[in-house]
């Protein structure tokens, strides 16, 4: 029992640790203003981690709006409202399964593949070897990958939105014969541009700053061995993925609980 | 050559985010980018607002014209008090006009539904509706109808 | 305290840990301006461990590290990453950045730290690349690259800046006899011609031993001797007689410390019934 409580505590101390250190680095890496000479080390990051993101993105976001619109209008037509079925697909989308499945994914596609490289990085003295050159990893490496999720991740959000959308709608009204006027017009009525929209967007961008952070913090916090760096990968999925579920339960009761 | 297609493709991943973001504006929430449309304010004093919501529809012969912009109570007589943001062309609404709670379809959302007098004065921005009838209660309906007879 | 001129790099009571392990001891190295010096000893004796508290990137537990006349352990952020500019050091990997060709690699530290016109930049990286006898290579990735070439691609990269120290972390390690042989006389042809300051980690004698002109022998956190090759090869210390001509039992002992060998293979029953229930 004694020897449980003690390991206990020192397991908190240690995340407790951990997360001090994830904290500093953080601060230690956006801190200092940006240099036009990073702009071009942003767009690289922008590339691998917002557009080759972009194919999983689309695939994922249209057969989602495919599903939903067929088990929408499944479960509405029994109670002859499937005209609803397009407010049904935008609102689920739009508040929810866009900004989460979307990061699920970028923590999947780009995560774990930024946290691998980062690891490699160190493994390979490139991180030391930078230092060295009197240049800090934090500015040269770390930054510009963190900058690049951070913008990436509502981009991503929002394209899956649109184009789970416009799965839904190919399901609800070229399939399944739903008015199309009717499929819009409820969709307008019900959907918020603030309400809905806008915390969707501000959403993903909590979760897109919160699995770059873990992801890029994972690799640089990694022990530079093979072993090391495919538990790091193996940690950004799995904390990446429940702090995404955890933060958009009290995200979700912030924006639209009713107190 | 090879940074000018990644500098292209990352513009182009740009783009579709910006163009994400105005299609799920207009296409999805039905905002309309023209300013807001000028309104004015009316009042209505109701006994039961059951179920209204704030944007709720008001509508005239079907037709929306406002939104309900608050619902607040009045302290002194304890009556519910709707604040309506009404399009500024419509500014024909006689003066004897009376707001009703209606619902859409049996189970539907709540809206007011106005139905327009006879008087040749119309309503102006803070006015009252003359009268005004309250939300259907079903429950009330039907426990009614039983103890009457 | 000041530094002796003639020292580029002065290292006094120097105090370092690891966790519970003592790495260093209340440790003084001498580094001579100008001159190659070679830090030997044991795998494991934290010779790397030196390298990185040279250049800063840890923090003694004890002691002044003066380097060119600035104490590094109390610098300022700023005032590090500047002096690093003026020390290039060759990683034991090479660590060459994988994503850029060995030009870009090469030209890395002038992109940053300077703002010369591209045209200059080109020249200086031709310059630096002939100099290791890899100009040809310019276009390739790190990856096409042989063990022995990425290592003299990042000595190029290591004196891009023109530093006026170079450090090389156990340049001779896992090469070939010829890349090994063009690495020593590297060392020494850049030493002279530049005018540097080179520290060399290795244990390899014969390598080290042909070009270096300053020796130090560390083991147990301590440094056994120090000066001349000759002066090392005749000194009196058993450890060093044991180091320098690779002897297999001395003060090093060959066994790792254990219990009495006969009474050990007696008790084996017990022991193993016991190892197998740890499992």
């Amino acid at each position: 029992m004694l020897d449980f409580l003690q390991r206990l505590g020192r397991n908190a101390l240690l995340s407790l640790g951990s997360l001090g250190r994830a904290g500093i680095f953080l601060v230690g890496s956006l801190l200092g203003a940006p240099r036009m000479k990073g702009l071009p080390l942003l767009l690289k990051q922008l590339y691998s981690v917002g557009v080759l993101s972009l194919v999983i993105i689309v695939v994922s976001g249209l057969f989602i709006g495919m599903v939903l619109g067929l088990q929408g209008y499944n479960i509405l037509v029994d109670y002859g409202s499937e005209q609803a079925i397009g407010q049904m697909i935008a609102l689920t989308l739009v508040r929810e399964l866009g900004p989460v499945v979307t990061a699920l994914l970028f923590a999947g596609r780009a995560g774990s593949a930024l946290t691998a490289e980062i690891g490699l990085m160190k493994a390979t003295e490139q991180l030391s070897s930078l230092e060295m050159m009197g240049v800090d990893p934090l500015r040269q490496i770390i930054a510009p990958r963190l900058l690049a999720g951070f913008i990436a991740m509502p981009m991503l959000a929002m394209i899956f939105s649109v184009v789970g959308v416009w799965g839904g709608k190919m399901v609800g009204v070229e399939w399944l014969g739903v008015y199309e006027g009717s499929f819009w017009s409820n969709m307008q009525a019900s959907v918020d541009f603030s309400d809905d929209i806008l915390n969707g967007i501000i959403k993903s961008i909590v979760f897109g700053v919160v699995c770059t952070w873990i992801a890029v913090f994972q690799g640089y916090d990694s022990v530079p061995t093979s072993e090391g760096i495919s538990s790091a990968t193996t940690k950004t999925v799995v904390y990446s993925s429940l702090a995404v579920l955890g933060l958009d339960f009290i995200l979700t009761a912030v924006m639209f609980g009713d107190f | 050559m090879r940074i000018r297609t990644l500098e292209i493709s990352v513009g182009a991943f740009i783009v579709a985010g910006i163009g994400a973001l105005f299609l799920l504006a207009l296409e999805v929430s039905g905002l309309s980018l023209s300013p807001t449309q000028d309104t004015y304010k009316l009042y209505a004093e109701f006994t039961d607002v059951g179920g209204l919501r704030v944007r709720g529809k008001v509508s005239l012969s079907g037709v929306t014209i406002g939104r309900v912009n608050s619902i607040s109570l009045d302290p002194k007589s304890s009556k519910a008090v709707v604040e309506m943001d009404i399009d500024a062309d419509v500014n024909y609404l006689s003066s004897d006009s009376v707001a009703v709670i209606s619902t859409a379809g049996l189970l539907g959302e709540k809206y007011i539904n106005v139905s327009i007098g006879g008087d040749e004065e119309a309503l102006k921005e803070g006015d009252f509706f003359y009268s005004t009838q309250g939300a259907l209660n079903l429950e009330k309906l039907i426990s009614d109808f039983a103890t009457s007879k | 305290m000041t530094q002796n001129p003639s020292n580029y790099v002065e290292v006094r009571g120097l105090t370092f840990a690891r966790g519970d392990r003592l790495i260093y001891d209340n440790v003084d190295i001498d580094i001579p301006k100008g001159k190659v010096t070679t830090i030997m000893g044991p795998s494991g004796t934290g010779k790397t461990t030196l390298l990185k508290l040279i250049g800063g990137q840890l923090k003694p537990d004890k002691g002044d590290i003066w380097v060119n006349g600035f104490n590094v352990p109390k610098l300022k952020r700023k005032e590090l990453y500047e002096l690093r500019e003026r020390m290039g050091m060759l990683f034991q990997s090479g660590a060459l950045f994988s994503d850029i060709n060995v030009f870009e690699n090469v030209a890395f530290p002038l992109r940053i730290h300077t703002q010369l016109p591209e045209a200059m930049i080109r020249d200086l990286v031709l310059m630096k690349l002939h100099a290791v006898g890899l100009r040809g290579a310019r276009d390739l990735m790190p990856s096409e690259l042989s063990g022995g070439m990425a290592r003299r691609v990042a000595l190029a990269r290591a004196i891009s800046m023109d530093p006026e120290m170079v450090m090389y972390d156990e340049p001779f390690t896992g090469q070939d006899p010829i890349a090994m042989g063009v690495i020593v006389q590297l060392i020494r042809l850049l030493n002279d011609a530049l005018g540097l300051t080179s520290v060399v980690v290795s244990h390899d004698i014969q390598e080290s031993l042909s070009i270096t002109d300053h020796l130090c022998i560390v083991a147990d956190g301590k440094v056994m001797g120090q000066g001349s090759p000759q002066e090392l090869r005749s000194s009196g210390n058993a450890f060093v007689k044991q180091f320098l001509n690779g002897l297999p039992d001395g003060p090093v002992p060959f066994h790792f410390p254990a219990t009495d060998y006969a009474e050990d293979l007696l008790r084996g029953d017990q022991d193993a019934g016991f190892s197998t229930k740890a499992w």
